[in-house]
């Protein structure tokens, strides 16, 4: 893609990250504008590789404007199903409370998918016990702090735990020990390999009041500058958004159990509980992501469970 | 993982304290509301030996996290209508947080 960069487009020209509202729209984003186009050329190359984003299963959550997200969650992952992804990422808070019976359905409910799915902890997992639950049920990364890599379809994934023992007044952290542990991680790979990073947290600042960004980003976008095609997916803020930074996209998934506020739009975070119930599905969702070709920012799909 | 253990462990025995304090029957009491993302009230004063009870009225859950090192109290996470108690036995100012949403932060000034 650099290739396409011209000496005027200055840095925050980007790798064009794909945005496709399932409306027979496609999103383009391009220095942080967004603009749409009938689908085409994109549509037409074939899928070498793809995977699923899920977050914010919240399985526990029982109040309005969703008090059964377990009956989301499947309908998230029959969509998921139809995709036949190649494996699925959960960016976090699996469950409300952390509670054993909250993990043990999620557990059962993704594992009887069959895809082979990777977690990142939400802070709603491992607020006891330090994350003890979550780790004894997906112990990747259990030894690391949450730190975990792997490659899959020519594609590197780095997940990473941004949510443990967050410290007052600050946003969310990954520690020195994960910082570490991603600069020798990445250390090795070419700069041609496509980066997926994954973590509950945004790995921007979205929203400082609320402590919606990670204290350390810019640290992990400076070992990312390096790579052509990074793309970061992260949950934790229950809607959609996008930001391109250099060769970085970054990309937040919508819940699966409730959504929460624009930022700022409300006087407080929390679950939008006024939403009508017939319309709550419109902001409920999954996202397919798809590396389109080498070189390529991945392309990112939002599918609303419905409208 | 450890660390936290301890401070579960810390918590556990301010709890067993607070229930064997009261032979005399007076201890006092306060309590502290949560609720949209906030501590009400942010401040609290009150007096040597006085069991402070945060209630989540909130719909979302939180947690009761002291900011000393080590953490002289932390709750288990609270769902709406849950509480949490604790007693503040030395002077001085006692600041705490939620460690799910760290931008809420109290403090309880003792003495």
């Amino acid at each position: 893609m650099s290739d396409e960069s011209g000496p005027d487009q200055g840095r925050r020209h980007a790798l064009e990250c794909m945005l496709w509202a399932g409306s027979g729209l496609l999103w383009s984003v391009a220095g942080g504008v967004p603009r749409a186009s009938l689908i085409g050329a994109a549509q037409a190359q074939p899928a070498a590789f793809t995977f699923a984003h899920i977050s914010d299963t919240h399985l526990g959550f029982n109040i309005t404007p969703n008090p059964e997200p377990a009956k989301t969650l499947q309908q998230s992952l029959d969509l998921v199903k139809g995709f036949r992804p190649s494996l699925m990422l959960h960016t976090g808070d699996v469950t409300h409370l952390s509670r054993p019976g909250q993990f043990d359905l999620a557990a059962q409910m993704i594992g009887a998918t069959g895809i082979e799915t990777h977690y990142a902890p939400g802070e709603h997992d491992v607020v006891d016990e330090g994350g003890k639950a979550f780790f004894e049920r997906f112990p990747q990364g259990a030894r690391t702090g949450g730190f975990t890599s792997f490659d899959a379809g020519g594609v590197h994934f780095v997940g990473l735990n941004n949510v443990q023992d967050l410290q007052p007044g600050k946003m969310g952290m990954l520690g020195a020990q994960q910082l570490h542990m991603l600069e020798q991680d990445l250390k090795v790979r070419s700069a041609s390999t496509p980066i997926v990073v994954f973590a509950h947290i945004p790995l921007w600042v979205v929203y400082q009041a609320w402590g919606w960004g990670t204290e350390e980003a810019p640290q992990v976008l400076a070992m990312l500058a390096r790579f052509g095609s990074v793309t970061v997916l992260n949950g934790h803020i229950h809607q959609t958004m996008q930001k391109v930074e250099g060769h970085v996209a970054f990309h937040t998934g919508m819940s699966t159990a409730f959504p929460q506020p624009a930022p700022g739009s409300r006087p407080a975070p929390g679950p939008m509980r006024d939403v009508p119930a017939d319309q709550v599905k419109r902001m409920l969702g999954v996202n397919r992501v798809t590396l389109v070709r080498a070189g390529a920012p991945l392309g990112v799909v939002t599918t609303p469970l419905e409208g | 993982m450890d660390n936290t253990t301890l401070n579960r462990r810390r918590a556990l025995a301010g709890g067993v304290a607070l229930l064997g304090a009261g032979p005399a029957g007076a201890e006092a009491a306060a309590a502290v509301s949560v609720n949209f993302h906030a501590f009400a009230p942010p401040l609290l004063r009150v007096a040597v030996g006085t069991t402070v009870t945060w209630t989540n009225e909130d719909d979302t859950p939180h947690n009761i996290v002291s900011t000393a090192e080590p953490r002289a109290f932390r709750s288990g996470v609270l769902d709406t209508g849950e509480s949490f108690a604790f007693r503040f036995a030395t002077p001085g100012t006692h600041g705490y947080y939620c460690s799910l949403h760290p931008t809420m932060q109290g403090s309880i000034v003792v003495g």
